[in-house]
């Protein structure tokens, strides 16, 4: 194919004043027409190269080489005037967090009639009107005056993700550069808007370059994908070829790390981390973390090879690893026993729950059961009142709660603080955010001191001991009590939290949205580590998520919560091939899969 | 907070990841004050503010063992040029001028330094007190400081000096109290940021009572912006008793003190300029150099909380 | 009601409890501290005890402190503020002529620093680390810095004797004429209020601007391709309006408070310089005039800028928190 409408050659995105490559020798082709999906996680670059595609220059960052052709021209030797023309005219951005992108200032007519005028869109006033109108129905928002006089602010998520889109197709550009916008929406909206760019795209021939940390969303969008490791494209190929013969050993570990909704097989994450700007070692960068690894793999990066023009490959070995066949090594996943039936069983029941924040009623009589050696996930869309269940029972929920909550057949006090030390000390509640979670001014042992100067009566060295033995069932390192939150990677610092949590030596975790920060290959080993304690410790578990894929990957019940109801429960696999509730089907439908 | 995927690693990394790593085992306790003073240290400006301080202080210091002469005693002839005997000249009255101004930095020092701790204990413990306690109980608390907070310093101060007359105490105490409401604008501000971490619930879901949370997680966490008010602070409380000696409200003559210094002198200001210049200039240094370097540590945390991505 | 409205309102009554509050402690700080204020005013001569009985009964120290209170605050509301315990004159006569005279005088400074300040902030944050940036950031961290006496007695040694001997180290106004008619007795200490007080505007804005020129929303816009001119004018500048509010209402309340010494220090007839005088001979009910006329400054200056920063921005108008 050479109908290019965007080629990329040796991009490198540097560090401003270090010098420390961010991104370097990127190289890609867009053709006409094509959605080409950017994969990468967090810290690999892929915000920074595609926000480059405009030549533009976070803060802290500068272009440090390389070309980006489009029509002929260089975008990254433009004068400012036709640069000026280029950005919104022949290449577009879509932003990923719309509520802080659109001006809170001015309404929103203002905001998307000025591209048409800064453009020179249409000859006349009226040419331009009707262009807006245009734009507001491609998009599925109302056009009338009334909903343009509106400011950013009146508009919910998934509108404001909208407008940003019509703003972007506005001009009928060549190419549009999407930067991660469907987060922060829920599982349906962002359906919608995947749905109105791939409408988009067709309709208009309009080329875009999909950037995303998440497989599953691109998969069912993007024609080619291209995939990114710590600053450089280590795969780029058509869709189909690369979901089943992948030829890089990240792309095959990414594949192996996403839960998948089917459920087959368990998940595999890859331990250690990616190498950031400034640290990156001579050979290639994925070789420490790489089953593959030989010693050529660590003195020279490789170059672009591959099976095709349009299926290139950054890999010494990529034959031998196109020719394994996908998932060949992974367990398939264990199925479910019996459900935790008999209320006997249960370590924590709750029955009839009634949860207010001030006066409103947000959870409307919720029954559930937590048992040993089980988990139970509670899967919802934000507001659904997951997480306010799950702090309910936690005990840091600060409005009334009404019901029941009992632990072992006792009833639990409402407040954590106004709970016996036992009751503390058995439930144990894991938050989502690992950089919020631990205190950046505690050592990781003074951490791990607070549960246990809480409820246990130690000595000194018994301290000692308990620490490094929590630490150990996260396999983490004794050596790591010293260090501070701020020297630990996301993963760590989360393991970090789930061994404080294994410290008070609890019945009962609650882990609410724990892996939802993480990246997929982190969140992969966070999910193992969990069934393992679950299997090992004897822990039950409460598993709070948004994301439905995960709960096959660690549950063994399911509660589908909506509203402040639970519309449907039962075990993991009845529920999920077979969903009885209207709101759980949706969901499924919803749910982007490989 | 939104249950919706995140991710939150910025891409920038953290001036952390940029140094080596630190030593595995046994490494030294880092606390968080002292990073941000070495980390403040880079800037030109710090130097420079810490310099000019410390010269003044330790100036001030000695000075009552250096100066030629006693500030009490009368070396010539009311407002005479400088001469050999008298290297400043002599003031008002006759006393050395440069004996007094090696004598006067001692009291505003002092002064400045323990008003501005004990606006400082203060406003803490009632910032921490009112970002942790319940909505209500916060806001009567900022209310009433929001009414102090209506008095420009020195009105407050001297309303009270209205009435009881001026001691030294006094104003020590008034100059504290008149910090301490903007002190504990920005303490509770910034616990308040701390307050919703999760880290915070994480204690209080272990039962951990709530003064040692305040004193345990809190307190550690707010030191950095609170060592940039003690500046702040420090420097208009230099300002304001200096202030106030120079109205007369502080120490009284004959006891040799900058602010006092520049009101006695200055009906002769065209004769005898020294008098004046030099406690003026004296003081206007020690508020310069003390914002300086107030402002170098401010811009170290800047950078700090940029690094560490602290949203 | 309205949202927009209710809110206003809101802040209106919290304004009104705030000046109460602020007249309790004014009358507390003078009258119910503990300290007999008669004896205080006489010292020694409280001796005399007709004298003393007389001044107490003068003001009002015989009464139980709330009915103290009352009547003071009647007073304070009708204009009614009582009596200059060392002219004789009511307070009112006293200090009506110079309460215009410290209004022209901070108008004056007013007037000339927000513009300027403004305008070395804004410029600041556009060319950041310049030297104009740097020049600026240190000068206004060493202005910012001084005591306003300190700033007044420097321009004394400036301008009034040894370098030049220009403009008039003392003000002074003939009592009975205005500060128009001497204009060249105001520069000095516009001037000194001026320099005071324009260092704080220009770092406050300089950093919103910074934040504002940083924001996702100003960088969307030039993606968009939209030309530099209209992003500043359309999308930086209407944000960048609330901090100027607000900063320049936080303004004139430290100049009601800058007056007290810079007054002294020029001698100008104003109602700083009648605060020391009163405050010198312990003359309470012009001391307390005098407070909470410029506590109410600073109140009403606050209420203003919220106000204000409500009818600008769309979030807070349609009612939003």
């Amino acid at each position: 194919m050479s109908d290019y409408v965007l080629t990329v050659e040796n991009l490198r995105v540097e560090l401003d004043p270090s010098g420390a490559d961010i991104d370097d020798e990127v190289t890609l082709a867009i053709h006409q027409g094509e959605v080409l999906g950017l994969v990468g996680e967090s810290a690999s670059g892929k915000t920074t190269a595609a926000t480059a595609l405009l030549d533009h220059e976070r803060r802290g960052a500068r272009i440090g080489g390389g070309k980006v052709v489009i029509d002929g021209k260089n975008v990254l030797s433009l004068k400012p005037g036709e640069l000026r023309h280029l950005r919104g005219g022949v290449i577009s951005y879509v932003p990923q967090d719309p509520s802080m992108s659109l001006n809170p200032a001015l309404r929103i007519r203002t905001q998307l009639m000025e591209i048409l005028e800064a453009h020179g869109f249409g000859s006349s006033q009226r040419e331009r009107q009707d262009r807006l109108r245009e734009m507001m129905a491609e998009v599925l928002l109302p056009g009338d005056d009334r909903f343009l006089r509106r400011y950013p602010h009146q508009l919910s998520g998934g509108q404001q993700q909208r407008v940003a889109l019509a703003m972007a197709f506005a001009c009928r550009p060549a190419l549009i550069v999407l930067d991660e916008p469907t987060t922060g929406l829920d599982v349906t909206t962002q359906a919608h808007v995947l749905e109105t760019v791939r409408s988009l795209t067709s309709t208009y021939g309009v080329a875009a370059l999909y950037v995303t940390h998440d497989l599953a969303v691109v998969a069912n969008l993007a024609d080619r994908i291209a995939v990114m490791y710590a600053g450089r494209l280590v795969e780029v190929g058509p869709r189909d070829a690369l979901f089943e013969h992948a030829c890089h050993p990240y792309t095959r570990k990414l594949l192996e790390a996403i839960p998948d909704l089917a459920g087959e097989h368990a998940l595999r994450g890859i331990p250690g981390r990616a190498p950031v700007p400034g640290r990156r070692p001579r050979g290639c960068f994925f070789a420490a973390r790489c089953d593959d690894a030989q010693p050529e793999c660590l003195i020279e990066f490789p170059p672009y090879d591959g099976p095709g023009q349009d299926h290139r490959v950054r890999c010494w070995r990529w034959r031998e690893v196109q020719a394994r066949p996908m998932f060949a090594d992974l367990p398939l996943r264990i199925t479910a026993g019996p459900s935790c039936a008999a209320e006997g069983d249960a370590v924590v029941t709750v029955r009839d729950a009634k949860v207010y924040y001030g006066t409103k009623e947000v959870l409307h009589g919720v029954d559930t059961n937590v048992c040993p050696r089980r988990c139970i996930a509670l899967v919802g869309e934000s507001g659904s009142g997951k997480t306010t269940l799950a702090r309910a029972i936690a005990g840091i929920h600060p409005g009334k709660i009404e019901g029941e909550i009992l632990f072992r057949g006792k009833p639990l006090a409402r407040d954590a603080r106004a709970r016996s030390k036992e009751h503390r000390q058995q439930l144990q509640y894991i938050f989502q955010s690992p950089y919020g979670s631990l205190n950046p001014r505690k050592t990781i042992g003074q951490i791990l001191a607070v549960p246990l100067d809480t409820f246990f009566n130690l000595s000194r060295s018994e301290m000692d001991d308990r620490m490094v033995d929590a630490l150990e069932l996260v396999a983490l390192d004794g050596t790591l009590l010293n260090k501070y939150p701020d020297q630990l990677s996301g993963g760590e610092r989360q393991r970090v939290a789930i061994a404080r949590a294994l410290a008070a030596k609890p019945s009962v975790l609650i882990c609410d949205e724990v892996t939802s920060s993480l990246d997929v290959s982190v969140q992969a080993t966070i999910i193992e580590l969990l069934a393992k304690l679950i299997e090992e410790v004897g822990v039950g578990m409460i598993f709070v998520t948004h994301h439905l894929p995960l709960v096959r990957s660690i549950a063994q019940e399911v509660a589908v919560m909506s509203e402040g109801r639970i519309v449907e429960k039962g075990l993991v696999d009845a529920v999920l091939d077979d969903p009885q509730a209207d709101y759980t089907k949706r969901l499924l439908a919803d749910t982007p899969t490989i | 907070m939104s249950a919706t995927p995140q991710i939150t690693q910025e891409l920038i990394p953290s001036a952390d990841e940029l140094l080596p790593e630190p030593q595995a085992g046994g490494g030294r306790r880092r606390r968080e004050w002292t990073d941000l003073l070495l980390g403040s240290w880079r800037f030109g400006r710090t130097k420079v503010g810490v310099i000019i301080v410390a010269a003044i202080v330790v100036l001030a210091i000695i000075g009552p063992w250096i100066a030629p002469h006693s500030p009490y005693v009368f070396v010539g002839p009311p407002y005479s040029a400088p001469s050999a005997h008298a290297l400043l000249g002599t003031d008002y009255i006759g006393h050395d001028v440069l004996s007094r101004v090696l004598c006067g930095g001692r009291t505003v020092i002092g002064l400045s330094v323990v008003a501005t701790a004990l606006a400082m204990v203060l406003g803490v413990a009632l910032g921490l007190i009112a970002g942790y306690s319940r909505p209500a109980v916060d806001d009567v608390i900022m209310r009433l400081l929001d009414v102090l907070l209506a008095f420009p310093s020195i009105v407050f101060v001297l309303l009270l000096v209205a009435l009881l007359g001026h001691s030294l105490v006094l104003i020590v105490v008034a100059v504290a109290v008149t910090h301490a409401p903007r002190i504990a604008r920005v303490a509770r501000g910034a616990t308040l940021e701390i307050v919703g971490r999760d880290f915070v619930h994480a204690s209080e879901a272990l039962g951990v009572p709530r003064r040692k949370i305040l004193l345990g997680e809190i307190l550690p966490n707010i030191t950095s912006p609170l060592l940039v008010e003690f500046g702040l602070r420090l420097t208009y409380s230099i300002g304001l008793i200096a202030a106030l000696s120079f109205l007369g409200f502080g120490l009284q003559p004959p006891s040799a003190d900058w602010g006092l210094m520049i009101q006695e002198n200055r009906v002769a200001i065209v004769v005898q300029p020294w008098a004046v210049a030099v406690p003026v200039i004296l003081i206007a240094l020690l508020t310069i150099g003390t914002n300086l370097a107030t402002d170098g540590v401010s811009r170290a945390l800047i950078g700090i909380d940029r690094d560490t991505g602290a949203k | 009601m309205p949202p927009l409205l209710k809110l206003i309102l809101r802040r209106l009554g919290l304004g009104v409890l705030t000046l109460f509050l602020v007249s309790l402690v004014v009358f507390g700080a003078t009258q119910a501290l503990p300290g007999d204020p008669a004896k205080a005013i006489l010292g020694k001569q409280s001796a005399d005890k007709a004298m003393y009985q007389a001044l107490r009964r003068q003001l009002n120290l015989d009464r139980p402190v709330y009915v103290q209170y009352e009547s003071w605050l009647k007073g304070v509301v009708t204009g009614h503020m009582g009596t200059s315990l060392a002219s004789g004159t009511t307070v009112t006569s006293l200090i009506g002529q110079k309460v215009a005279n410290s209004f022209a005088l901070v108008l004056l400074a007013a007037l000339i620093s927000i513009p300027i300040s403004l305008l070395i902030g804004s410029l600041s944050a556009l060319w950041r680390d310049s030297v104009f940036d740097l020049t600026a950031s240190v000068g206004s961290l060493a202005l910012a810095a001084l005591p306003e006496f300190v700033i007044a007695m420097l321009l004394i040694l400036l301008f009034a004797t040894a370098v030049t001997h220009v403009l008039p180290a003392v003000s002074r106004i003939p009592p009975g004429s205005t500060p128009w008619a001497q204009w060249d007795m105001l520069i000095l200490p516009v001037l000194t209020l001026v320099l005071a007080v324009a260092p704080y505007i220009s770092r406050i804005l300089r950093a919103s601007m910074i934040e504002v020129l940083e924001s996702d929303y100003v960088q969307m816009a030039r993606l968009k391709g939209m030309p530099e001119r209209t992003v500043l004018q359309r999308h930086a500048l209407p944000n960048a309006i609330i901090p100027a509010i607000q900063v320049s209402a936080l303004q004139l309340a430290w100049l009601a408070g800058g007056v007290v010494v810079v007054e002294y220090v020029f001698n100008y007839p104003g109602i700083g310089s009648a605060f020391i005088d009163a405050v010198n001979n312990r003359d309470l009910p012009v001391v307390q005039a005098i407070a909470l006329l410029i506590a109410a400054v600073y109140v009403c200056a606050n209420l203003l800028a919220d106000i204000l920063t409500i009818l600008v921005s769309p979030r807070l108008r349609t009612g939003l928190r």
